[in-house]
């Protein structure tokens, strides 16, 4: 089992009033009433630290992800962090998740990886990402419907520019390059592995499943919500005849960990309301620009009734209390104890050998965020290491170098 | 009043096209808005007079995905001249109505000697920083619904916002209008202005032009800075109206744009 830690990186002091008096909080938020420079240098430093204490802690490895004009979560440059993070560990797996295709020129994210292969002694995973209608279409201007062509075409070129030993020209429909020649060239051969964001849509699983990538389901929706869509990666997989090797999958789970259940309550029910209620707070035309998805997926959706995403999910949760929230699976919290028990569950019950556990939510501060990420290191993470091993799955997903050892580092 | 609809194949037989076609006499072309086809009683009252001809926007009607055979602008322009080929029109008339009257000027100003006359009712295809054009890939009906129409809460508002009651009906209609928008949205991402005033120089066409005292989306300036841009042109505004002039005040609209084109 790898568990590494995610972070967003969000803007951690919105107004109480922030869901009523804004309508989004991606893409039109206006910075200059709701943030700060000087502040936010404070939030990306908070961020830093945190995923590099998540390594010290014991986690596997350290994500950070690209999104753009938001208060959600704001690294528009996961490479610039992950530099950093490269620098200030040591076998820690770098989990870029990742530079968004279509929006980056292919070229650029094959080097910048490299150069992060490079620095960190290869231990870089290669997240490619579709990017999300909010950022791709609404931020960065690109005609929804060109969004997945242009991703597969730079994942092409991306792979043509590790893996060719030969200067070759690209003749793509969106990137024509005479020279391609990259330097430098990844460390890890033939190439870095390849994690594959996506929240169900078919054409990404049947591409990813195709590929031989690791998926991974990002939602804040948590295991219940996933299952569904997790199910139909496996059958694919299995169509293809291809192995149920946990380590194929990836899940993002919120996790919060306290001394006590009570006291889970108590110190993040603010921040879970915090984060649903204003970190997500987006409405459905910034998710799903029209033709943001095909024509075959739109037809599935209407028929379904929706896509299953944020807005859909908003009225369900009005009144949730916090045990809700436990209970639909939405976060995973409580003490040491109750806390393994529910990953035990959300692993087994999707077959998940890379789990990526979001510690720090919204408003969450400093030091809560480090306490939440102690406990869960020393009390939860070493128990749940080995759930894998009597099946004796390799994991091919995994960056050569982070050579991380079993045992938690004490600080 | 009989109409037919005919499907065509451009572009080396890759896009599939659906044409509408119904009355007699000279022929016109009509090109639809970004919310998709649709035979409307303005139509009728054209077919009274002419040969109306209705293509779809590639992949509005028909294979959802001929839109994807066509590679920006450029192409689309090739697409619609083998239309006007296929219909055997060497110079017809052409109205254009929001999107389709960017087109329409388009296909004016990139080979002006396939477009005869040309009317463009409530236009897209410029961009004015103190007045730009109203979002309505991102604003919902109801944003919507008081920007294009002078009675919101009209017959004309209410019959084009309608939805089917039985449950599989309205499903395809929802369907219809996202990928309706999905594929002009191809072409006019993110700001629906893609270099017109850069060609419109070439229209050569008598034009008259169409506009919504008070259309809230594409605000009536634009009428005045299409006038100065093309070279024969007249501006016909019409009150108690909005983005939809056709319909909203199809008693002076359909007489006044029958008499320009007779």
């Amino acid at each position: 089992m790898k568990i590494s830690m995610f972070h967003l990186m969000p803007h951690r002091e919105l107004p109480d009033d922030f869901e009523k008096k804004y309508s989004s909080v991606w893409v039109t938020p206006p910075w200059s009433e709701l943030a700060d420079p000087s502040r936010v240098g404070q939030y990306y430093n908070w961020t830093l630290d945190e995923l590099e204490f998540g390594a010290k802690m014991g986690f596997d490895g350290v994500c950070v992800n690209e999104h753009h004009q938001n208060a959600y979560g704001f690294m528009p440059s996961p490479n610039i962090m992950a530099s950093a993070l490269a620098r200030n560990t040591k076998d820690t797996a770098i989990v870029v998740m990742g530079a968004t295709l279509p929006t980056n020129p292919p070229q650029r994210v094959a080097e910048e990886y490299a150069m992060l292969d490079g620095i960190s002694g290869g231990r870089l995973v290669a997240g490619m990402p579709l990017g999300s209608s909010c950022d791709v279409n609404w931020c960065y201007g690109i005609p929804p419907m060109e969004q997945r062509e242009r991703f597969r075409e730079a994942h092409d070129l991306i792979i043509e520019a590790w893996t060719r030993k030969d200067v070759f020209s690209f003749n793509g429909k969106y990137n024509q390059l005479r020279y391609v020649n990259t330097w430098p060239k990844p460390i890890q051969q033939p190439h870095p592995p390849v994690w594959v964001p996506g929240t169900g849509s078919k054409s990404t699983v049947d591409w990813v499943a195709e590929r031989d990538y690791c998926y991974c389901f990002l939602s804040y929706f948590g295991s219940k919500f996933a299952k569904k869509n997790v199910d139909k990666y496996w059958e694919r997989l299995d169509e293809l005849g291809k192995d149920p090797n946990p380590y194929r999958l990836g899940f993002l789970q919120l996790v919060l960990v306290a001394e006590t259940d009570a006291k889970a309550e108590e110190q993040y029910f603010e921040h879970v309301k915090y984060f649903y209620e204003k970190s997500l707070h987006t409405p459905l035309h910034f998710f799903m620009a029209p033709g943001h998805v095909d024509h075959s997926s739109l037809v599935k959706a209407t028929r379904a009734g929706g896509y299953g995403i944020p807005a859909d999910l908003a009225t369900q949760r009005k009144d949730w209390k916090f045990q809700d929230y436990i209970d639909n699976r939405f976060i995973v919290a409580g003490s040491p104890e109750s806390v393994k028990q529910q990953l035990e569950e959300v692993i087994k019950d999707l077959n998940c050998g890379n789990l990526m556990a979001l510690m720090h939510l919204g408003s969450m501060p400093h030091e809560l965020t480090k306490k939440n990420i102690q406990l869960f290191g020393e009390e939860v993470l070493p128990k749940l290491r080995n759930i894998w091993d009597d099946q004796g799955w390799e994991n091919h997903w995994w960056p050569k170098g982070a050579k991380r050892s079993q045992e938690v580092v004490t600080v | 009043m009989n109409r037919t609809t005919n499907v065509l194949k451009t572009m080396n037989g890759r896009v599939e096209s659906v044409v509408h076609q119904a009355g007699s006499g000279p022929p016109v072309v009509f090109l639809h808005g970004a919310g998709g086809p649709a035979w409307d009683p303005f139509l009728d009252d054209l077919a009274n007079h002419f040969t109306v001809y209705a293509p779809s926007l590639p992949g509005t009607e028909g294979d959802p995905d001929a839109v994807r055979e066509i590679r920006g602008l450029w192409e689309l322009m090739l697409h619609y001249y083998e239309v006007f080929d296929q219909l055997g029109l060497d110079s017809p008339a052409v109205i254009g109505h929001s999107f389709g009257g960017m087109l329409a000027a388009e296909l004016a100003s990139t080979n002006p000697d396939r477009v005869s006359k040309l009317v463009l009712i409530s236009a897209i295809g410029l961009w004015r920083e103190d007045q730009p054009v109203g979002d309505w890939m991102k604003l919902t009906p109801d944003e919507l619904i008081p920007l294009c129409f002078y009675e919101p809460e009209g017959k004309i508002a209410t019959e084009m916002f309608s939805m089917p009651e039985d449950e599989i009906e309205r499903q395809d209609e929802e369907i219809k209008r996202s990928w309706s928008l999905a594929c002009s949205a191809a072409f006019i991402w993110p700001i629906p202005e893609k270099g017109l005033t850069r060609r419109i120089h070439r229209a050569k066409a008598p034009s008259f032009i169409v506009w919504g005292k008070q259309d809230g989306l594409v605000p009536p300036v634009y009428a005045d800075d299409f006038k100065s841009l093309l070279t024969n042109a007249e501006v016909f505004v019409v009150d108690k109206a909005a983005h939809v002039p056709q319909l909203e005040r199809q008693d002076v609209v359909s007489p006044a744009v029958v008499k320009f084109l007779s």
